[in-house]
């Protein structure tokens, strides 16, 4: 998280002092966070695990052992096995990485349409304004978990339709945030006499409004990603997300859930991996919302 | 105020327009007929079929005649099971789902509330952390792990509550509600602390403990009104997310309501029922947003008067 909060946004800001001094008090006040701290380390480590499962993972995605069947956790098998023998620490290090990489890409597809479109609104303002951001209030208004599930349904459980979905669903709050965000620098002195200067729309929005805004749009960022894990979870123990063979953490609590009377330790371990994901992230997403003070009030 | 809710009308036909329209042409769009699976079916008997259920007009007249058939009412047959109508089966679910709903969005105001409240009161301490650090569990939490824990531990362990169905054997409600309000009691305890907390810090709040008012008069006739709005305003979106939820919960309790019967028509491809569920869904959820909307407006003086004098 070092990169994002600290030297990123100071190079965004290139001269500005004050900028760089602002990104550096947010960081020391999110280390005096204890728990967004923790957040932020285990989710670091899961990611890591994520990113390195194929060689850290103790057996290979594949491997069966029918003669073993079900058992429950033990030197060779840290987790436990499942039915087929399969070991239920590589299949949850695998599902992990099918469950982050969801959430960080639609994230990424969110956050593209809502800033893009919030910034665009804000800063042309008028009626190109009114329009984009009644559009944004219709999509509000719909009831999107039953579209997701509708869509699903309709075309085929494929993981990219999946990314889609759920980042078409997730943009219209990040929106709304930048179009506020880029509504009030608008009328700051700088941008005007950015203006004044003759920098083209797409220089000041570059250079001036998103490094400005990027505070909430982080902020934001970070308490979107566990939401979205949520809808993919929720879609896949309904066996509308993702399919075998590939597998997700949402999938393996729904088969964990099936047979957990004889074998709770395979509803357990992926509970607990999804859950501390999501705990990380929601901890680690309120305390940088109180270190950059996004929203005065704490809640 | 008059003019809000009508203005707040006007724009939720046009929201419930959207779906039908997006979700007749969806379901239209999607490969493959309804009567495609089964694999011996006679072409005269495709045919009838297909007239029966008016999929041999062209497009625009079949939405047309969807849409004249919603104006009364009318959500056609089902697919997947002849001889029922989706209304039929709709009625069937719905007053099962409603009762679910009820009770969870009871537990989730109950203890959310009073936990918000009580945090609030303290901010910062024992009496705060501990009530957040249980909603933070509970929003991690999602349904489809909390229920099938719940039955683990009480239905299957300690075998104090039944594990499964919906009004056939006693106590086998409370899981099922635990279930699906839990989350929303999270969210309604972080709101509720979060809105007490903005209005104990007001002026009108100080003049009244000053004049000496007791405390519980004080937070209980002058701040839970105003700290309480941010709830009302969360009402909508948690129906929302309240029938969203039933379908989880429904499948694992295997309650015969709506949320399951949309999850069996999304299996069995049952596009008219998948159509009318959505189409009857949809619009109680807009129909709620708006509900919310209006109420939260009303309990907020400072924007009921704004618009009882039609800035709006």
């Amino acid at each position: 998280m070092t990169t994002l909060q600290s030297s990123e946004p100071v190079d965004l800001l290139e001269n500005a002092e004050e900028g760089a001094s602002l990104w550096r008090d947010a960081w020391q006040r999110l280390r005096k966070n204890r728990m967004a701290v923790g957040g932020g380390i285990t989710l670091l480590l899961f990611i890591m695990m994520a990113l390195l499962t194929p060689w850290l993972a103790p057996y290979s995605y594949e491997a069966q052992n029918l003669d073993l069947g079900a058992s429950p956790p033990s030197a060779a098998h840290w987790l436990g096995t499942d039915v087929f023998g399969r070991d239920v620490l590589t299949q949850v290090m695998y599902g992990g990485r099918v469950s982050l990489a969801v959430g960080f890409i639609a994230t990424a597809v969110a956050l593209l349409i809502g800033v893009t479109w919030g910034a665009v609104a804000g800063y042309v303002g008028g009626r190109v304004d009114a329009v984009m951001m009644r559009i944004v209030d219709i999509l509000y208004a719909l009831p999107f978990m039953i579209f997701i599930v509708l869509l699903m349904v309709v075309f085929g459980r494929n993981v990219l339709l999946l990314f889609l979905a759920i980042g078409a669903v997730e943009w219209l709050t990040m929106a709304r945030i930048m179009r506020s965000q880029v509504q009030s620098l608008r009328q700051q002195e700088f941008v005007e006499a950015a203006i004044s200067l003759g920098l083209s729309p797409g220089a000041i929005i570059r250079r001036h409004v998103i490094p400005n805004a990027l505070g909430p749009i982080i902020v934001y960022t970070t308490l979107t990603i566990p939401s979205v894990m949520l809808l993919e979870a929720f879609l896949s123990f309904l066996g509308l997300g993702i399919q075998p063979p590939q597998t997700s953490w949402g999938l393996l609590i729904s088969y964990g859930a099936e047979t957990m009377e004889e074998y709770p330790w395979l509803l357990i371990f992926p509970g607990l991996a999804l859950t501390t994901t999501l705990f990380s992230l929601n901890f680690l997403g309120d305390g940088l919302r109180d270190a950059l003070d996004v929203r005065g009030s704490k809640d | 105020m008059l003019r809000f809710i009508i203005s707040r009308l006007l724009q939720a036909i046009p929201v419930i327009f959207i779906v039908i329209t997006a979700t007749f042409f969806l379901v239209r769009a999607a490969p493959g007929g309804p009567f495609d699976a089964e694999k011996v079916v006679l072409p005269e008997v495709k045919r009838a079929l297909e007239a029966q259920y008016k999929l041999d007009l062209p497009l625009h007249e079949q939405y047309f005649a969807y849409l004249s058939d919603l104006a009364q009412g009318e959500l056609g047959p089902s697919f997947k099971y002849p001889g029922r109508s989706v209304n039929e089966i709709l009625f069937s679910g719905l007053p099962v789902t409603a009762e679910l709903g009820f009770y969870a969005l009871l537990i989730a105001l109950v203890i959310g509330v009073t936990a918000g409240v009580f945090a609030s009161l303290k901010p910062n301490t024992r009496q705060d952390y501990i009530p957040m650090g249980l909603a933070m569990i509970g929003i991690c939490m999602p349904s489809f792990l909390l229920g099938p824990l719940l039955v683990l531990v009480f239905g299957i362990y300690l075998e104090w509550l039944p594990i499964s169905g919906w009004g056939s054997i006693p106590g086998d409600k409370i899981l099922p509600s635990i279930t699906l309000g839990a989350a929303y009691a999270a969210y309604v305890a972080r709101l509720s602390r979060a809105g007490m907390l903005e209005i104990l810090s007001q002026d009108y709040i100080r003049t009244a403990r000053a004049k000496g008012l007791p405390e519980w008069l004080v937070v209980g006739k002058h701040a839970l009104r105003g700290g309480l709005i941010p709830v009302v305003a969360f009402l909508g979106p948690a129906f929302a997310g309240l029938l969203a939820g039933s379908f989880v919960v429904e499948t694992i309790f295997q309650i015969p309501g709506l949320g399951r019967f949309y999850v069996q028509a999304a299996f069995n491809r049952d596009y008219t029922m998948i159509l009318g569920t959505t189409v009857f869904l949809s619009s109680l959820i807009v129909l709620f947003n708006l509900v919310s909307d209006v109420a939260a407006a009303w309990l907020n003086p400072r924007l009921r008067s704004q618009l009882s004098g039609g800035s709006q």
